[in-house]
């Protein structure tokens, strides 16, 4: 199939300034549906500054975001649905609980059943901490919310910030687990993340920064 | 792609941040304690002269007012950019502007709403005439969410800032000067017995046009800020 094939996610000549200095320049990359791209590089390399640019929070100071063969900017509101980002911080309300989080931040894109936010909070081991406020919560069981928005979004890109993070071994497989599903399923994923991922199939491809 | 219509997520945005601000009653009242304390402080500090307090009292009910709405403006925005919810707003598929402006809606609920509903009671203490209570309600009913919207979007320019709070108070006077001089005239008129549907008709259409141009102000200045 052609649609299949084509380039979904594709970036051009990106470069970025902060202040006086040059995080990246000319970083050009092309993604495909079932395609996973690890940006690794040292740290303050600008790998956050990149996943930032690419998702549209941060202008680059020349190059151009495709989504779909569009450019970012012309084609938001699209682009935004199709998306799931994941960033350092976990974009948790503290005094609201981890389903009311997930009520709010996935009703703003797409309709779901009560029962899709358990089934996401039971697929990542939360079942028990659902009614608990999110200040309560541990990092790693903060972080096991946003991969519960990530999976319960229904996203084609997921957009990945060190997704690892405060996340004991069971975790991180399940991170591993959920990818691979992902990209079974035809969906991209774009990761950051410093250690190897355990990803086995689909395709991987590796953009150095720095 | 399809998402969820303009209004489920207005409804959406407004109903989190009311929920999140009854869950800080505290909190979400300080302005309103604000706008009692500094208008009964006066006739303390004065004295209790009904002449005086009457002729002072259009001038320091609109002053506290337009005080307490900036002191709330400050923490509009700031919790939310604070813990990266912002940015997931930025990169939901709706409008930032739309739920931007249902958050300045449910913050005018909070903070300018109760201090509408206290004039009469702030009025009495100084004395205002009770046939300029209604006037001054209506007028304040009109002119605290044009202070919210102003305030909303120089929030959403400084909010990037780690002290933007001198700032934000400097930005927004000047914007919100007009407001405070008809509220004041309304008041004023409504005591003299004149006809204040002048001034009304110039509030509202004060804050028709901050309705409709605050809401793209706050996304521009709010995607700024989250650069």
């Amino acid at each position: 199939m052609a649609e299949d094939t084509a380039v979904l996610l594709e970036g051009k000549d990106l470069e970025l300034w902060r202040g006086e200095t040059r995080l990246f320049s000319k970083v050009s990359f092309q993604l495909k549906a079932g395609e996973l791209l690890h940006i690794v590089g040292p740290n303050g390399c600008g790998k956050t500054s990149l996943l930032r640019v690419l998702c549209g929070l941060t202008l680059p100071e020349t190059g151009e975001v495709y989504w779909q063969g569009k450019k970012l900017a012309r084609n938001r509101a699209n682009f935004h649905a199709s998306t799931c980002y994941l960033g350092h911080r976990e974009s948790l309300k503290a005094d609201l609980t981890a389903e009311e989080n997930l009520v709010f931040q996935l009703g703003l894109r797409c309709w779901l059943s009560p029962a899709d936010i358990h089934g996401a909070l039971e697929r990542v081991g939360l079942t028990g901490r659902r009614t608990v406020p999110a200040r309560s919560l541990s990092a790693g069981q903060k972080r096991r919310v946003s991969l519960a928005r990530a999976l319960a979004s229904g996203a084609k890109l997921w957009i990945l910030d060190e997704p690892y993070t405060n996340l004991d071994v069971a975790g991180r497989e399940l991170v591993d687990q959920m990818m691979s599903e992902h990209l079974g399923r035809d969906g991209l994923v774009l990761l950051v993340a410093h250690q190897a991922h355990g990803v086995a199939d689909g395709v991987r491809r590796r953009l150095e920064l720095g | 792609m399809e998402w969820p219509g303009l209004g489920s997520a207005f409804w959406l945005q407004l109903t989190r941040d009311l929920r999140l601000a009854f869950r800080h009653i505290g909190q979400a009242a300080n302005p309103l304690m604000f706008f009692v304390m500094v208008t009964t402080l006066f006739p303390l500090a004065l004295s209790p002269a009904p002449e005086l307090l009457e002729a002072i009292a259009p001038g320091v009910i609109w002053v506290s007012a337009l005080l307490a709405s900036l002191l709330a403006a400050e923490s509009l925005f700031r919790q939310d950019v604070e813990d990266g919810t912002m940015e997931q707003l930025a990169l939901s598929p709706q409008p930032l502007s739309l739920l931007l402006l249902a958050k300045t809606t449910s913050h005018w609920l909070m903070t300018g709403l109760p201090l509408v509903l206290m004039a009469p009671v702030v009025g009495h203490a100084l004395f205002l005439p009770t046939e300029a209570i209604p006037a001054t309600m209506l007028a304040l009913l009109l002119a605290t969410p044009v202070l919210s919207l102003a305030g909303a979007v120089m929030a959403a320019l400084t909010v990037g800032l780690r002290r933007g709070g001198g700032l934000l108070s400097l930005l927004i006077l000047p914007v919100v000067m007009p407001v405070l001089i008809f509220g004041a005239r309304a008041t004023d008129m409504a005591m003299q017995a004149l006809d204040v549907s002048g001034v009304m008709y110039l509030l509202a259409a004060v804050l028709l046009l901050a309705i409709s141009l605050a809401p793209a102000g706050m996304a521009a200045a709010m995607r700024i800020s989250l650069d």
